[in-house]
């Protein structure tokens, strides 16, 4: 039984999915320019990944490794997270209508999110239980919703910054980006 | 007109520079000029490979589905590519790890999928993989190139020194995700100055 506490502040701090593991860069600098868009984005991928996490470790452990077919998982996995993407987005649209005009546009971004699929194989690639895989794809998700609001804030305060015009919009979010991961990196430093 | 086509994914439409797309593997693994040649290699294969089948199939794909048929052709050229690289050099397969079945979710390849090769005929379309690909290859190493000078003051490919060690106090936070997001910042915003002062003339 692996320690659930150490894999949650393991995915929310030590390797933050955006600043240490480089996952999903696209949203990290696509939606931080406003806070509010960057909640929104933050609180689908939290959903997503944790709902992503949950579904693809059974789908691994019993119907891949049971056939030994544990190759086709790259395909596996992209199918079923685009499906359950596209489900997600329709319940909400129904059912919580609220909701859907918070989230409506993020949600078809973050089919192609590499966040999503990373949790999902490196749920398998660390050999976490059910248990801990959905703690971790939540954590992850709070990792990267974390990463998404600091910047946002970063990059509102940016606007009124007297920036040099070569480093204007994505070069300084860039710099701003390195600075961040290097507070980021103090955290690696953690015995758990 | 058809050399456009290939010339236009290496500099007017670079995707990593001006495209901004796929930037996760490109930071990820640009830590070493011979896994960003690696990574560079493999995104040629898959991308060349779902641009000349997609191009094949086009007409037969029905228009309400045809992201998930783009995503199953993918997924199938990353597979390929993730067993022979596990067989053939497994050493490179431990280094990129994680990142290359993450090629799958890369945005430049499906962009590419949905934008030319749904469209366009079969060798325009294979132009257009060879091209934005290289294009990708050429960013890929540049920053690899960059951030492997800056961290151990040499270049080294495959065990074979290109560049011999020109300094002896190296900055180990090159290697280190600081590095990535600032080489690649900094070669932005050179590209930038570049561009302004064209304009100004």
């Amino acid at each position: 039984m692996e320690n659930l506490l150490v894999i949650a502040v393991g995915a929310i701090f030590v390797n933050n999915f955006v600043l240490s593991r480089f996952l999903g860069l696209c949203p990290f600098f696509g939606v931080s320019r406003k806070t509010s868009g960057a909640i929104g984005m933050g609180l689908a991928v939290i959903i997503v990944m944790t709902c992503a996490s949950a579904i693809t470790w059974p789908i691994y452990t019993y119907l891949l490794s049971t056939f030994n077919i544990e190759f086709m998982e790259i395909v596996t996995f992209i199918l079923v997270i685009a499906t359950f993407v596209q489900l997600v987005e329709m319940v909400i649209r129904k059912y919580q209508p609220d909701l859907y005009g918070v989230l409506g546009i993020y949600l078809p971004l973050i089919t192609t999110n590499c966040a999503v699929m990373g949790v999902a194989l490196l749920n398998v690639e660390e050999g976490y239980s059910f248990i801990g895989s959905v703690v971790d794809g939540f954590s992850a998700g709070i990792g990267f919703t974390l990463a998404l609001l600091l910047m946002s804030g970063i990059r509102e305060r940016l606007e009124f910054a007297n920036v040099p015009k070569s480093f204007q919009d994505l070069p300084i979010a860039f710099v701003s980006a390195a600075l961040l991961a290097l507070a980021f990196m103090a955290f690696s430093g953690m015995r758990l | 007109m058809k050399l456009d086509e290939l010339t236009k994914g290496v500099f007017k439409q670079n995707p990593i520079f001006y495209l901004m797309l796929g930037l996760c593997p490109v930071l990820a693994v640009s830590t070493r000029v011979d896994n960003a040649l690696g990574m560079g290699l493999c995104v040629f294969f898959v991308l060349v490979g779902s641009n000349v089948i997609i191009s094949i199939f086009k007409h037969r794909i029905p228009s309400q589905v045809r992201i998930p048929c783009f995503i199953v052709v993918i997924a199938s050229f990353v597979t390929i590519v993730d067993l022979l690289m596990h067989g053939y050099a497994p050493e490179l397969h431990e280094r990129l790890g994680i990142y290359l079945p993450l090629i799958v979710v890369n945005c430049i390849i499906l962009g590419r999928a949905e934008a030319f090769a749904s469209r366009k005929s079969v060798f325009h379309s294979f132009l257009d993989g060879v091209g934005m690909s290289i294009g990708f290859m050429l960013g890929i190493v540049g920053i690899a190139i960059c951030r492997e000078a800056l961290s151990t003051g040499k270049i080294a490919i495959f065990d074979c020194t290109i560049v011999p060690t020109f300094t002896q106090s190296p900055s180990v936070m090159m290697t280190l995700p600081p590095g990535a997001f600032l080489t690649i910042g900094i070669i932005m915003a050179l590209i930038n100055y570049k561009n302004i002062r064209k304009e100004g003339r």
